[in-house]
C-alpha cells in the first residue's frame, strides 16, 4: 500500500509534470471565479475539558519535593483558581481558603505518566474493549488514539488514587507508526473531549523492533509480509517519512501558488502523511517503543536523515547501553524500573536504568504501559532511586521526582503549564500520607487544577466509573 | 550455528555456582524475626552448621571456626517463598523457544514440572539476590484445566533443586479455563467433577489382587488418588465469588486439601474459606475488574482475608519479576495487612501450605538455613539484601543484570571486553 502510493506522489512531484497539471487545472475553471483556499483544521476534536469545581487551597507543614530538584521541610503550597498560586516555607492563608494541615506528610506535582492505554486497552479486558492496535497495514498515522479512548474505564480512577494527574494515552506497538497519541488530564468526564489536556501538542507513536516485525512479517495482517525484519522496520519508516516530505511539499506549493495569486486546486488529502508532515513540521511529537541500544541508534539517523526530533524511547531497557547518545541528541527514555526478560529484547534489562540515564545528564522518565504499574509510579521511581545509590550514583529524592513529573511533562510538551509546583502553573498536585518513596505512602488528595479528583478519606470523593455501578466491589476502597 | 554458541556461552556465564561445602556460619548482631513476621531476637546470633540452622539466641556466643557474617544494625530473616512461578521452565518466555512452562500436548494431570526445571535458568540467581529462596513452580497452561504436578524448588547451588515432588496438582477454575474447556463453566465443573468421581470408583485399592496386577499403569489415576486422600492439594485458580464456593464445595464433597489461587474476590468469601480451611495465594496489587471474574478485586483482599483468618501466601509479577513480592507485601501492608502477616505470608505460610514446613520456614533449629540480611525493613523499596544463605552456603549477589550493569557503568568504546 505505501509502496504503491509513494510512486503515485512521485509522480505528481516531478516538476514539468505538476506545473502541466496546474496550467490545465487553472485553464479549466471558470473565468473570474477563483476557487476558495483550502486549509485543514488541526483540531478536529477539541478539548471540551473543564477544571472540576474548586477551593482556594492552602497546605501547611508539608514537605515538598517541587518537582524540579528542590525541597522545602514544613512548608506550605497555595492554590487558588485552579493554578500554583504560591509555594514556600510559610504563606498566610487568604480569607476562605480550606487550611490542610500536613504535618508529617509530602506534596508533590501531580504524576504524569507518559505512556498509558488506559482507555483504549481498558477493564475488563475483553475482546469488544480491544481498541489499541489497528494493525492491517505497517503505517496506521491516519488513526487517533483518543476514538478509541473509553472514559468509563475503571483504571483512569485508581491512576488518580495513585497521584496521576496527566497522562497520554498511546496506540501499541504492533505497527511501524501506530497513530496520533492523545494527553489527557485524569479528570472524569462524559466524553473523550472532555478529558483532553488543553493545547497539549499531538504526539505519534512509532515502534521498533520485535513487535512490528512479528505481526507483519506471517502475513497474517499484511498481505505484503514486511516489515519481517528489523531492516524491514526502517526501511519501512524511511520510507513514510520519504512520503510524507512529498506530501508536505504538494502543500506548501499550494500554498504559496494560492498566495501568489493562482487558481489551483488543493492536493488530496492524506490522513496517514498528515500526521507524518506534522512531524517533520515540528507539531507533533514521536514517542518511539524502543528497547534495544542499537536500535534506538539506528532511528537516531533515521531522524536526522529526515530532521525531524524524537521526543522520547519508550521502554528503553537498554538506554543504559546508550545514555550519552540519548543525552546528546535530547531524546528522553520512558523506563521502567524493573521490567525485564518477557522477551529478547527485554532480556538486558538492569535495575540502574534510570540513575544511569540521569547520571549521564540525560531526560530520565518513568512510566508504567500497565494498568497496575500507573498506580504505583512513586514506587518505581523509588526503586530506581535506590539501586542507583547503591551503585554509586549521587542523586537526592527531591531530584528523582523530575522523573515523575517534569521531565515527562517536557517529553509531552506540557511543561510551561504542568509538572513542577511553580507559581503559575497548573495545580497539579498530590498530599501524600508519608514520604512517598516509601512503599507504606498512600496519595490522600489527588489536586488536578486546584479541585480535588480524589480523597482517599472522602467516599464522596472517590470516583465510580459506570461500569463499576451496581457490580460486586461498586464504591469499595480499591 | 552462532545462536547455539551464544546459547552456550550464556549458561557457562550464569555457572557461577561452584557449589563449595557448607562451612559453618554465624550471622551476628542483626534483628532477626525467627518465625515470619514474629520471634523477634534483638542482637541475634543466627549459627548456621551443615548448611541448617542451629540455634538463634540473644547476644550468643560464636564458637570458635565459624565464618562471621555481621549483621548489626540489619535485619535478619527466613530466605522468602514465592508460591506461584514458572522459575526454572520458563527463560524468556516469548519468541525466543520453548517454554517449559505451557504444554501443547493432550496429557496434563500426570505431568511433572521437575522434568523440565533448569537450575542454570538465569532467573534463578535474577530472583535470589533479591532476597527469594524458594519458589512453587509449575505449568501455567496446558490444553484443559489441570495444570499437572508442580514442585518446591530451591534457588541456591545446583545441580538439584527440587525440595519437594508433587507438591501440588493445578487446576484452573476460572473464566479463561471455562473458555477453553466447553466454552461454559457448566462443562467445565461437570468435567471436573467426572474425573474425580473416575478415579475415586476406579482406583486401584477398590480392586483384588488379580486385578491390581493386571491392570495397566494408570499414572492419571495415580495422581488424582494421592490427591483424593489427601496427600497432595489441589492448586486451584478462582477469582469470582460464586466460584470459590464452588471450590469449597468441591473440597467439602471429596475431602481434598486445597489451596486457592488467584481469589480476587476471596475477601467476599472469607468466613467461608477460613471455615474450610482453605488458604489462599493472593497478589496484592491486583484491583481492577480485569475481567467479570474479578469485579470485586481490591487491595484490600489480603487483608481482609488475613482479618478473617485465612491463611495467605504471596506472589510477585510473574516469573521474571516474582522477586517483586516483597514490595507487592508492602502494598498489602499500605493497604491493611499487619507487616508480621505480610512476612508470615512470604515464609512459614507457604511453608506449610505446600508441605514443606519441616525443612524450610522459619530459623529454628535443623531448619535449612535460608537466611536473608537485609539493609532495612525488607518490604521497604529503599531496602535490598545485603547477604543471601541457602541451604546454609553464601550466594554471591551476582546476576547477569549485575554483570551488565556493572559493564556498561561508565560506557565504553567496546565493553565486549570488559567482564
Amino acid at each position: 500500500m505505501t509502496r504503491w502510493k509513494a510512486s503515485a506522489h512521485r509522480r505528481l512531484a516531478g516538476g514539468i509534470a505538476v506545473a502541466a497539471v496546474a496550467v490545465t487545472l487553472a485553464a479549466c475553471s471558470p473565468e473570474g471565479e477563483r476557487q476558495p483556499f483550502v486549509g485543514i483544521d488541526k483540531d478536529p476534536f477539541p478539548s471540551t475539558y473543564t477544571p472540576l469545581e474548586s477551593q482556594t487551597t492552602l497546605i501547611i507543614n508539608a514537605n515538598i519535593y517541587d518537582g524540579k530538584g528542590g525541597e522545602i521541610e514544613g512548608g506550605a503550597i497555595l492554590m487558588e483558581g485552579g493554578k500554583i498560586k504560591a509555594v514556600g516555607q510559610s504563606i498566610a492563608a487568604p480569607d476562605g481558603a480550606k487550611v490542610i494541615d500536613a504535618a508529617g506528610r509530602w506534596v508533590t506535582p501531580g504524576i504524569i505518566d507518559v505512556h498509558s492505554h488506559l482507555g483504549v486497552y481498558p477493564s475488563p479486558s475483553v475482546s469488544s474493549h480491544s481498541d489499541g492496535n489497528e494493525v492491517g497495514e505497517p503505517v496506521t498515522a491516519d488513526a487517533w488514539v483518543e476514538h478509541s479512548n473509553w472514559p468509563q474505564d475503571p483504571g483512569f480512577w485508581r491512576a488518580a488514587a495513585g497521584g496521576i494527574t496527566a497522562l497520554q494515552l498511546l496506540p501499541g506497538s504492533a505497527n511501524l507508526v501506530g497513530g496520533r497519541s492523545v494527553t489527557l488530564k485524569n479528570v472524569p468526564g462524559r466524553t473523550g473531549q472532555d478529558m483532553k489536556f488543553p493545547g497539549a501538542p499531538y504526539g505519534m507513536k512509532m515502534a521498533c523492533g520485535e513487535n512490528p516485525k512479528r505481526v507483519y512479517g506471517s502475513g497474517d495482517n499484511n498481505v505484503l509480509h514486511r516489515p519481517s525484519t528489523r531492516m524491514g522496520n526502517v526501511a519501512g519508516y524511511r520510507q513514510a517519512w520519504a512520503d510524507a516530505q512529498n506530501y508536505s511539499r504538494e502543500w506548501k506549493k499550494y500554498e504559496a501558488d494560492y498566495k501568489a495569486g493562482k487558481n489551483v486546486l488543493p492536493p488530496k488529502r492524506d490522513l496517514k502523511l498528515e500526521t507524518l508532515a506534522g512531524v517533520l513540521d515540528g507539531e507533533i511529537l514521536v514517542h518511539m517503543h524502543c528497547y534495544r541500544a542499537d536500535e534506538m541508534a539506528t532511528m537516531i539517523d533515521v531522524m536526522k536523515e529526515f530532521n525531524y526530533q524524537i521526543a522520547s524511547f519508550q521502554h528503553a531497557v537498554e538506554a543504559y547501553k546508550i545514555a550519552d547518545k540519548l543525552a546528546e541528541n535530547k531524546i528522553c527514555g520512558a523506563m521502567w524500573a524493573d521490567w525485564w526478560g518477557f522477551k529478547m529484547e527485554a532480556f538486558d534489562g538492569i535495575r540502574e536504568n534510570i540513575p544511569f540515564m540521569h547520571e549521564a545528564g540525560a531526560c530520565a522518565i518513568v512510566h508504567s504501559d500497565d494498568d497496575l504499574g500507573i498506580q504505583r509510579l512513586n514506587q518505581e521511581a523509588a526503586k530506581a532511586l535506590s539501586d542507583g545509590q547503591r551503585a554509586g550514583v549521587k542523586i537526592t529524592k527531591a531530584e528523582a521526582w523530575q522523573w515523575l513529573s517534569l521531565n515527562p511533562a517536557k517529553s509531552l510538551g506540557i511543561a510551561e503549564k504542568t509538572g513542577s509546583l511553580e507559581v503559575g502553573k497548573d495545580a497539579d498536585v498530590v498530599l501524600w500520607s508519608a514520604n512517598p518513596y516509601s512503599v507504606y505512602a498512600k496519595a490522600d488528595v489527588t489536586f488536578v487544577d486546584g479541585a480535588v479528583t480524589y480523597d482517599r478519606h472522602d467516599p464522596a470523593k472517590r470516583p465510580v466509573s459506570d461500569f463499576e455501578l451496581g457490580q460486586p466491589g461498586e464504591g469499595d476502597m480499591k | 550455528m552462532k545462536m547455539i554458541r551464544s546459547m552456550l556461552a550464556l549458561s557457562l556465564l550464569t555457572g557461577f555456582s561452584t557449589a563449595a561445602m557448607a562451612e559453618n556460619i554465624a550471622v551476628t548482631g542483626g534483628t532477626a524475626y525467627t518465625k515470619g513476621g514474629y520471634g523477634k531476637v534483638e542482637n541475634a546470633t543466627v549459627l548456621i552448621a551443615d548448611g541448617k540452622i542451629q540455634s538463634v539466641t540473644a547476644a550468643g556466643a560464636v564458637p570458635d571456626g565459624y565464618k562471621v557474617i555481621d549483621a548489626a544494625g540489619k535485619i535478619v530473616t527466613v530466605g522468602l517463598m514465592v508460591s506461584e512461578t514458572t522459575l526454572g521452565l520458563t527463560e524468556v518466555g516469548f519468541s525466543a523457544g520453548i517454554d517449559d512452562g505451557s504444554v501443547k500436548g493432550d496429557t496434563s494431570i500426570p505431568l511433572d514440572a521437575t522434568d523440565g526445571i533448569n537450575p542454570d535458568s538465569v532467573l534463578i540467581p535474577v530472583t535470589r539476590i533479591e532476597g527469594v529462596t524458594r519458589a512453587y513452580t509449575g505449568l501455567e497452561g496446558t490444553k484443559d484445566m489441570w495444570l499437572g504436578q508442580g514442585a518446591v524448588i530451591h534457588l541456591g547451588n545446583g545441580p538439584d533443586l527440587v525440595v519437594k515432588r508433587h507438591a501440588a496438582l493445578g487446576l484452573e477454575l476460572d473464566e479463561g479455563a471455562a473458555s477453553s474447556n466447553g466454552g461454559s463453566r457448566v462443562a467445565l465443573w461437570y468435567a471436573v467433577r467426572s474425573k474425580l468421581d473416575g478415579a475415586k470408583t476406579g482406583g486401584k485399592d477398590d480392586k483384588d489382587d488379580k486385578e491390581k496386577k493386571d491392570a495397566k499403569p494408570d499414572p492419571e489415576k495415580d495422581v488424582l488418588a494421592r490427591v483424593l486422600k489427601g496427600e497432595q492439594p489441589l492448586l486451584v485458580e478462582a477469582d469470582r465469588a460464586s466460584d470459590i464456593r464452588k471450590v469449597i464445595e468441591l473440597k467439602k464433597a471429596y475431602g481434598v486439601k486445597v489451596i486457592l489461587y488467584g481469589a480476587a474476590e476471596a475477601w467476599r468469601v472469607a468466613d467461608e474459606l477460613a471455615a474450610a480451611q482453605i488458604p489462599v495465594i493472593v497478589n496484592p496489587v491486583q484491583n481492577l475488574p480485569g475481567s467479570f471474574d474479578t469485579l470485586g478485586a481490591t487491595q484490600e483482599n489480603a487483608a481482609r482475608l488475613h482479618k478473617a483468618g485465612v491463611k495467605i501466601a504471596l506472589v510477585g509479577l510473574g516469573t521474571d519479576n516474582a522477586r517483586l513480592m516483597p514490595q507487592y507485601a508492602g502494598n498489602a501492608v499500605a493497604n491493611g495487612l499487619p507487616w508480621e502477616a505480610a512476612m508470615d505470608a512470604m515464609t512459614v505460610n507457604p511453608a506449610e501450605m505446600f508441605g514443606v514446613a519441616d525443612s524450610y520456614g522459619t530459623l529454628e533449629a535443623g531448619k535449612d538455613a535460608d537466611v536473608v540480611v537485609w539493609s532495612g525493613d525488607p518490604l521497604e523499596l529503599s531496602s535490598a539484601p545485603e547477604h543471601v544463605l541457602i541451604k546454609g552456603e553464601e550466594i554471591p549477589l551476582v546476576s547477569r543484570q549485575t554483570k551488565l550493569a556493572e559493564r556498561y557503568h561508565p560506557v565504553s568504546r567496546a565493553p565486549e571486553y570488559k567482564r
